[in-house]
């Protein structure tokens, strides 16, 4: 061969290679699993992330991903911190053929802290019963999306809870309950919604914060012996959930009559607290089981090949470990609707990823499809509601495992929206935010 | 209900009663710091390692005194292990040297636990219920937990061991002396080498002790190393070369905390108590430096 000839072919090899390369990366969709798998709250992000990096997983080995498209995925340790968490995120934001897909920062502050940054970037966050509550507010916030429940509708999901309790809501006049809470954002994000249904009811509420990390309550419990309330709302995380079980049978106070935040109602919020969880209750937004089809699929077509990302297979069906899932289905359901949108089979952009989440519907149809039916309640998200659920139910702990005790109870959206509408419009004045006109 | 007076009192017990859990585990950073005269970063580190060590042999069907029995083993050799590892070869070096390399064992220490078992939470039950006791309620109206008085009794028995230890034997005056000056303490004859290791060991049994009595408390997980947290201030208070002063610097933090918590908190939005006890121990720092029982530093200048 001539040199020209050899610098033809190289060229013409060159050039297959990159469109090889170029075909064989199109056909990847990469979403960040930026989480948390050591440091204190390292039970809640490996059970999270390895329910959901296992739904990918089913997706990819059974199906060969969405419509070919195979989910791909790099961890980064965030160990719950925000800086760690936007380093994370700015690590990941331009890995894959199209960057970050969509960002689940399993932690409330991380969240308020990408808000800007992956608005700008044009990269959705999912906070799935975690995060600003008044992202619900789609026209404010676009990118944001605090999906199937806040903290505002689960906590008047759960004084209806306590109203059916006591007999009715009338019944809920005079009584007493204390909130108490982690001493951070994330604990005090739900006073205010507790003030304004304790004036609409009728009811007398206390709030008490526990320094962090709370794994020394006496004093916070002797108050509460002082204050005799009918009901305890434990809103805690990490150690704070079971020293608080424990403290409060340390004065006595009855464990039925403690209702705490989903971040206070895993396996490892009640097992390190012993027989002193017996007859606690917590909010649940999914629920926990092997029983379902789509862990059982898991089983056998990923845990069944060897792979799978829990090391303990006892942690399987775990509360966080459904979470997990749910936010699995969540990403992969927001992804085909987008294909469906922008083109099957191909990888979409975070901006594509942001019409699929806020188009998305999962009834009860898709969710038997999916085998999801009673694992989580359906949703519909849309450019007003970026929530799309908000009902919650609740489950008793009976010392060894959790039992759903409720039906799914709706949020009273006549509290919380205006809420979200005010404080949303508020963010929105001091950002320079115009907000989207939703019905164009 | 109680009335205010009983109320009160109930809050002081509690709080004294706290204080103890605390003072267990400034124990640990006392006999490091008596012997080495080194602020032991990783004594929470050691206190985690210790209970998730424990608690991971007993759900592995271990018996509860051998699984005791076992961990007291692997702490002693982490003392060994530490001894010539980390400080061998830092022998002679400044104080800061040292603390660098504990805070450099803390992250190994945390690590290692769990690598070896796991990061998820135990429950611990170590057979003492965490209840009221019936009989006192009865008569004064206060609730004051039968765990609360176990886990005094223990530090007692403790203190008075380690103040026995210390004072009357020959180990424990050549443990002081240490304390003092290596080389002084080297050129007289004392085998630093073995003091260091049996200190280390030794606090690795009130590692244990402590990672019991909390982990049987909140459970045994990675929060465990925050108690190191509440021993801070008890240090400051109590001097951090006295074991009577540990004692008593535990009461006084745990007493006022939860006294300030429950009668300030209220005024000024609650929560105060994580705070509190170093704004009491600074305080108190002005008027004695060295604290309660420290012993008094005069350096010719």
């Amino acid at each position: 061969m001539r040199p020209s000839k050899y610098l033809a072919a190289g060229v013409a090899l060159a050039a297959a290679l990159v469109a090889g390369g170029a075909l064989a990366q199109a056909k990847e969709q990469f979403v960040p699993a930026n989480g948390y798998w050591v440091g204190p709250y390292a039970p809640g992000g490996s059970g999270f992330f390895g329910g959901m990096l296992d739904y990918f997983l089913l997706l990819n080995e059974r199906d060969g991903g969405i419509n070919g498209v195979k989910l791909t995925w790099e961890k980064c340790e965030t160990e719950y911190n925000n800086a760690r968490g936007v380093e994370c995120y700015e690590r990941s934001k331009n890995k894959g053929p199209t960057g970050a897909t969509v960002v689940h920062p399993l932690s409330t502050g991380i969240t308020y802290s990408l808000i800007d940054k992956a608005s700008a970037d044009k990269i959705p966050l999912i906070s799935m019963g975690y995060g600003r509550t008044d992202a619900a507010d789609g026209r404010v916030f676009p990118y944001v999306f605090p999906l199937i429940t806040t903290y505002w509708s689960q906590n008047t999901a759960k004084i209806k809870f306590i109203g059916m309790r006591e007999g009715g809501m009338d019944k809920l006049k005079g009584k007493k309950i204390v909130n108490l809470y982690h001493d951070s954002a994330y604990g005090k994000e739900t006073i205010p919604v507790l003030d304004v249904q304790a004036k609409k009811y009728g009811f007398q509420v206390t709030h008490i914060p526990v320094p962090h990390p709370g794994n020394e309550q006496q004093s916070q419990w002797l108050q509460i012996r002082q204050i005799r309330p009918d009901w305890v709302i434990l809103r805690g995380w990490g150690v704070m959930n079971p020293t608080a079980i424990k403290a409060a049978q340390r004065v006595g106070f009855p464990r039925n009559k403690m209702l705490g935040v989903w971040w206070s109602g895993a396996e490892e919020d009640v097992i390190p607290a012993g027989d002193a969880a017996k007859g606690y209750i917590a909010a649940g937004f999914n629920l926990p089981g092997t029983s379902f089809p789509v862990v059982q699929g898991i089983l056998k077509e990923v845990y069944g090949k060897g792979k799978g990302e829990m090391e303990d297979r006892s942690r399987i069906g775990s509360i966080y470990y459904t979470r997990g899932l749910v936010a699995g289905i969540v990403t992969a359901e927001a992804i085909r609707t987008a294909q469906e949108r922008f083109g099957k089979g191909k990888p979409i952009t975070g901006e594509q990823m942001r019409w699929g989440i806020e188009n998305l519907n999962i009834d009860e149809k898709r969710l038997k499809e999916l085998g999801a039916v009673g694992l989580m309640q359906p949703l519909k998200v849309s450019c007003m509601d970026h929530e799309g659920g908000g009902a919650v139910k609740f489950l008793q702990w009976d010392g060894a495992k959790w039992n759903v005790i409720t039906d799914w109870i709706a949020s009273d959206q006549s509290i919380v929206r205006p809420m979200i509408e005010e404080s949303a419009a508020k963010y929105a004045k001091e950002k320079g935010i115009t907000p989207r006109d939703c019905k164009s | 209900m109680a009335g205010p007076v009983s109320f009160f009192f109930e809050v002081l017990f509690s709080g004294l009663l706290a204080g103890v859990m605390y003072s267990l585990v400034a124990l640990g950073f006392v006999l490091i710091y008596k012997a080495s005269g080194v602020f032991n970063f990783a004594q929470g580190a050691m206190v985690f390692f210790a209970a998730l060590t424990f608690v991971s042999l007993v759900e592995r069907g271990v018996n509860f005194w051998l699984a005791m029995a076992i961990t007291l083993a692997v702490m002693i050799l982490l003392g060994i292990l530490t001894e010539r590892v980390v400080l061998r070869p830092l022998i002679n070096q400044p104080p800061i040297t040292l603390f660098m390399a504990t805070i450099g064992l803390t992250f190994f220490l945390e690590g290692l636990s769990q690598g070896i078992w796991g990061a998820q939470p135990h429950g611990l039950d170590i057979g003492i219920r965490d209840e009221p006791m019936e009989w006192l309620a009865d008569r004064t109206g206060m609730f004051l937990s039968q765990f609360d008085l176990f886990a005094s009794g223990i530090a007692a028995v403790l203190v008075t061991v380690l103040a026995l230890f210390f004072q009357r034997t020959r180990i424990g005056r050549a443990l002081r002396a240490v304390a003092d000056d290596h080389q002084a303490a080297l050129a007289v004859g004392i085998p630093l080498k073995h003091i260091w290791a049996i200190v280390w060991a030794v606090a690795g049994f009130v590692a244990l002790v402590a990672g019991l009595l909390w982990g049987a408390r909140t459970g045994v997980q990675y929060a465990l190393t925050f108690v190191a947290l509440k021993a801070l201030p008890v240090l400051i208070l109590g001097g951090f070369e006295s074991i009577a002063g540990a004692i008593v610097g535990g009461l006084i933090i745990g007493a006022s905390e939860k006294l300030a918590e429950v009668y300030l908190g209220p005024y000024v939005g609650g929560g105060i108590e994580s705070w509190f006890p170093y704004v009491l121990a600074l305080a108190f720092l002005l008027f004695r430096p060295e604290g309660l029982f420290g012993e008094k530093h005069i350096d010719r200048v």
